[in-house]
């Protein structure tokens, strides 16, 4: 246990230490994918986001001594679920952060329910966080599927793509992807011709995508995410099926996906996404500061993780404490503002509210340089791009 | 038009001939692990990590040194031949005398550490890797498009199956191969130098499972996890197609893409599992396999 | 069938009087495991303690069928992540107290393990644990689509419940203890069946299976009676575990966790007693305090197959059993 003790101190990363000063003694616990799927969107970056927040709030002269812990959940709710609950039990861990993964960020949900802590979601995308699932303790704060879905469907409805096939990863979330997409194209006039579900982690989609072809469909769309996407893409291109006139829509995409495709194979594809790096003067200064630190600009969800802790801690240092319920209560009260999404509030379901961004992937010609993958379409207002808490399940907002 | 439950025939063509491209990779890399098993008794579980090898050598000798798609065909299988020769040589000669659980273990822990590298190094979104320009295009067949880099898939690994099947069936060298299956002692007494033919075979299976990464390169994206999933798969073909046996490979490989292409038309769902249900009707039915001999 | 392993093991305490029932150094042995385990949790933590409890009753039960029956299966994750999709569908939807929820996930482990292993003992050393692995994915498969498993978010906020409806689990001590008492009886039964005239003939079939047959045993009976035990009480553990962590989840029944219960029954020392305990102590306690290693723990999980496989195919506790010439 000594040994373990060590081993776990070394992994974290004391960001301050003047304990004997302090008056507030924080513990951040960044709970994400450092080896799966999601490990390059999510992983070490969004640790040297958090990092980044406690730099930035300057907790060293506002006697609050923040600890920042990181741990990898492999994408297993079970894995999840134990850290989080050992966190909070045995090292005193007062927010949980980030936990891409629907799987695992619902099992940690209920886990921080129990224990009345917090838990700032930034990675995992189901709507269910604030839908069925929702609790007290939870803020979900980057995206969700609803806003992905509502976003990329819309568009292409209403850029003609009215009739669509889903290619559909087989498996909850991929189902909820599907479900949250066709609602918004059967209300904005489109129509759903029909779908096909694939096995996860498939390696080839061709079949599935031929499937996709011979429906007709204007559009395709793609309710699976990470490696499913990337191949489903590369696959399309591969079999000519955006040339024969159907478009893609992908409906979970992230920038590391795109730089996995390569512009060449992405050009084109339209999608949803929170952030987008030069989009003003603040994400790109942001984003250049990330940059020199971790190699690479910030995924939507990185940045997210920024924009979450320093909101936390802003709300730690007005309460004097790190009362769950007194920082929770802070923080839905007060708006957040960043150089992330500028001024945005939370509500009462535990939506941070904020606007979207309706992105294209560039052609090879388009790019100026390494990162820039994206030209701005549309920017979605914050009460357009999220669901209503009316159409939640959300039995605490509803009261 | 007539309509085949449902489905019109020509989209049926297009899905078998899909479903026979993926049985080109189950062909080569079952191909690789009956060779091995034959002559060695090895399950070798690394399979799948040197197939993820050979597509990132692949990706490496483009990046790094420059070196196309064409010449990677060739050097990629020399060189993951060469790591599977070490790797023979330094751990799994250890096991010869001991029960096949043993080979099975090791190897899946050397599996484990070559990921867990890969992974650590290069993360887990993959690699682009693009085709080379003659592969790009496709024909247009009427019933579907087939890209071109597919058709040269089903055509590099039909030449890569028939020349090994060649070998080992119709020539002196195979002949001492299939001898020394049966009997070590025997041919090594006839002066043979049986653990050269041993290693050499091992380097020879481990290269099929590189060429067969390569092959996928350029149309699956380069990931450590590619091969992660895929050596379930290909173990249940090489035990369908009974183990060790060259040709019982090869056609189960094919076959068995073949039966994956219409699960796929017909339970989508079910295209990851019915591989499964082959295997345990076959095994309840005919213990040694499609092809295997009865011991 | 394993439900009754506390009543069994307690009827069989009794019977220490018989001097043939257990050698002194395993009592010594028993009593020290015990004596520690009644006192770690005010030392370590509970949760965690627990976690390696059920890991080594499910490794214990899965040596009871290679360490003793002889048969590798590459599909134990099947008894284990069924039962314990059972044990939290009992629990939370059907409301049944935790000791019911447990039994039910117990006894669906032993029908699938009759059903399996009456079709898997009809094939013998490789075959036979690729038609475990067979079934094992299609079990998965079934995990994946039946709409009760929740497919990948799992079966989640399983409740702890009242044991016997009246001591409140939701606590992490009296959760404990009956998690200690689950194990305690499990491994007990085990020890009791290797050392029965089952066990023997079990050893004989082992060691000579041609010879077992001569001798007139139905050999095929002893390996699926062995094979049925080996799941029922792997499903126990797997049953206890949904409770202890409210989560019953797509890993549990992955051919990964097949993987790891190899992996711990090897490290300890497969056909030893304790050989299993001590291997799934160390890949818990690794996999639990290197998790922000991420990739390193597969690597290090890796280099320690390679390394028991080159080095010490005995185990850990096997090699220790060498030294001190006892068998453990």
């Amino acid at each position: 246990m000594k040994l373990a003790k060590a081993l776990l101190a070394t992994a974290a990363i004391a960001a301050m230490a003047v304990p004997a000063l302090a008056e507030t003694d924080v513990k951040i616990g960044v709970l994400n994918d450092r080896s799966g799927l999601y490990a390059d969107l999510a992983g070490e970056g969004s640790v040297v986001a958090a990092r980044m927040a406690v730099e930035d709030f300057d907790a060293a002269s506002k006697d609050i001594a923040v600890e920042i812990l990181s741990a990898d959940h492999q994408n297993k709710p079970d894995v999840g679920s134990n850290i989080a609950r050992q966190w909070i039990d045995t090292d005193e861990v007062d927010v949980i952060v980030d936990v891409p993964t629907s799987s695992v960020a619902l099992a940690v949900n209920e886990v921080v329910r129990e224990k009345d802590k917090v838990f700032l979601a930034s990675g995992p995308a189901t709507s269910d966080l604030t839908g069925k699932a929702c609790s007290p303790n939870t803020i979900h704060w980057t995206y969700d599927t609803y806003s992905l879905a509502n976003g990329t469907g819309k568009a292409m409805v209403e850029q003609g793509g009215d009739t669509w096939f889903f290619l559909t990863a087989d498996y909850a979330f991929g189902h909820a992807l599907e479900r949250d997409t066709a609602a918004v194209v059967e209300a904005s006039g489109g129509k759903v011709l029909g779908n096909v579900r694939h096995p996860l982690s498939s390696s080839d989609f061709s079949s599935f995508l031929l499937q996709a072809q011979s429906s007709g469909a204007k559009v395709i769309g793609l309710a699976n995410a990470g490696g499913d996407t990337v191949n489903s893409i590369k696959q399309a291109a591969e079999f000519g099926i955006v040339q024969a006139g159907q478009s893609l829509a992908g409906l979970l995409i992230f920038s590391t996906d795109v730089a996995a495709l390569g512009l060449e194979t992405a050009q084109g594809l339209v999608l949803t996404n929170a952030f987008l790096a030069d989009r003003n003067e603040d994400t790109a200064a942001f984003s250049a500061r990330f940059k020199e630190k971790h190699g690479k600009n910030p995924t939507m969800v990185q940045a997210g993780v920024y924009s979450a802790v320093l909101h936390y801690l802003k709300g730690v240092e007005a309460v004097g404490s790190d009362d769950a319920d007194a920082v929770l209560e802070w923080m839905k009260a007060n708006p957040s503002n960043d150089p992330i999404f500028g001024e945005a509030t939370i509500r009462k379901d535990g939506r941070h509210m904020h606007d979207m961004y309706l992105l294209q992937v560039k052609s090879p010609d388009e790019s100026a340089g390494e990162e820039d993958y994206f030209k701005l379409l549309a920017t979605i207002p914050a009460e357009e791009a999220f669901r209503s808490i009316e159409d939640g399940e959300c039995e605490m907002a509803k009261q | 038009m007539f309509e085949l439950i449902g489905i019109p025939p020509q989209a049926l063509f297009g899905q078998l001939l899909l479903g026979l491209i993926n049985g080109s990779f189950y062909a080569v890399l079952s191909l690789g692990l009956a060779v091995i098993f034959g002559l060695l008794n090895i399950i070798n579980f690394t399979h799948g990590a040197q197939y993820m090898l050979g597509a990132f050598v692949a990706w490496m000798l483009l990046n790094y040194l420059g070196i196309g798609y064409w010449w990677a065909l060739l050097l990629a299988p020399v060189i993951v031949g060469l790591l599977g020769v070490i790797m023979e040589r330094l751990f799994i000669r250890r096991l010869y005398h001991l029960d096949h659980l043993y080979g099975l273990l090791l190897t899946f822990g050397l599996a484990l550490i070559i990921t867990g590298i890969f992974k650590q190094q290069f993360g887990v979104s993959g690699l682009p890797y693009s085709a080379p320009a003659l592969l790009s295009g496709g024909y247009n067949l009427g019933f579907m498009y087939l890209p071109v880099s597919r058709a040269w898939v089903i055509l590099a690994s039909a030449i890569v199956c028939f020349g090994t099947w060649f070998v080992i069936e119709k020539t002196r060298l195979g002949a001492y191969l299939r001898a020394a299956t049966e009997n070590p002692t025997l041919v090594g007494a006839f002066g043979i130098n049986v653990p050269l033919l041993i290693t050499a075979t091992y380097g020879f299976g481990v290269a099929l499972a590189a060429f067969a990464g390569v092959l996928a390169a350029p149309i699956y994206s380069v990931n450590p996890i590619m091969g992660e999933n895929l050596i379930i798969v290909v173990f249940a073909v090489v035990v369908i197609g009974g183990m060790g046996s060259i040709l019982g490979s090869i056609i189960t490989g094919f076959g068995l893409g073949l039966v994956e292409g219409l699960t796929r038309v017909f339970y989508p769902e079910g295209s990851a599992v019915v591989v499964f249900v082959i295997m345990a009707i076959v095994l309840l039915v005919k213990p040694a396999g499609l092809f295997g001999r009865e011991i | 069938m394993a439900g009754e392993s506390d009543v069994v093991a307690a009827a069989a305490m009794p019977t220490v009087r018989e001097p043939a029932w257990m050698p002194r150094h395993h009592l010594v042995l028993f009593a020290l495991l015990l004596a520690g385990l009644l006192v770690a949790p005010f030392m370590l933590y509970p949760i965690f303690l627990m976690k390696v409890l059920c890991f080594a009753l499910f490794a214990s039960a899965f040596n009871l069928l290679l360490g003793y029956g002889g048969l590798l299966s590459f599909g134990h994750a099947a008894y284990f992540g069924m039962a314990s999709y059972v044990s939290a569908h009992a629990a939370k939807v059907w409301g049944l107290t935790p000791e019911l929820a447990i039994l039910s996930g117990t006894l669906i482990a032993a029908v699938l393990g009759l059903v399996f292993g009456a079709l898997a003992i009809r094939r013998q050393g490789i075959y036979f644990a690729m038609v475990t692995l067979a079934f094992a994915q299609m079990v998965y498969f079934f995990s994946l689509q039946a709409p009760f498993t929740g497919g990948e978010d799992g079966i989640q906020a399983v409740p702890r419940g009242h044991l016997f409806g009246l001591f409140d689990l939701s606590r992490p001590e009296p959760l404990y203890f009956f998690v200690l008492a689950i194990f305690f009886g499990g491994i007990l039964l085990i020890y009791r069946i290797i050392h029965s005239p089952f066990g023997q003939v079990l050893k004989a079939i082992r060691q000579n299976e041609a010879r077992a047959i001569s001798l007139g045993y139905q050999v095929n009976r002893y390996k699926l009676a062995v094979f049925v035990l080996s799941a029922a009480l792997s499903g126990l553990a797997g049953a206890t575990k949904a409770i202890v962590f409210q989560l019953a989840s797509l890993t549990d029944v992955y051919w990964a966790m097949s993987g790891e219960v190899v992996l711990m029954t090897l490290l300890g020392g497969m056909g030893t007693v304790f050989g299993p305990l001590v291997g799934a102590a160390v890949i818990v306690t690794m996999q639990n305090y290197l998790a922000s290693f991420g990739d390193w723990v597969t690597i290090i999980q890796g280099a320690i197959f390679v390394i028991a496989v080159l080095l010490f195919r005995e185990g850990i506790v096997g090699v220790i059993a060498k030294w001190t010439k006892k068998p453990l």
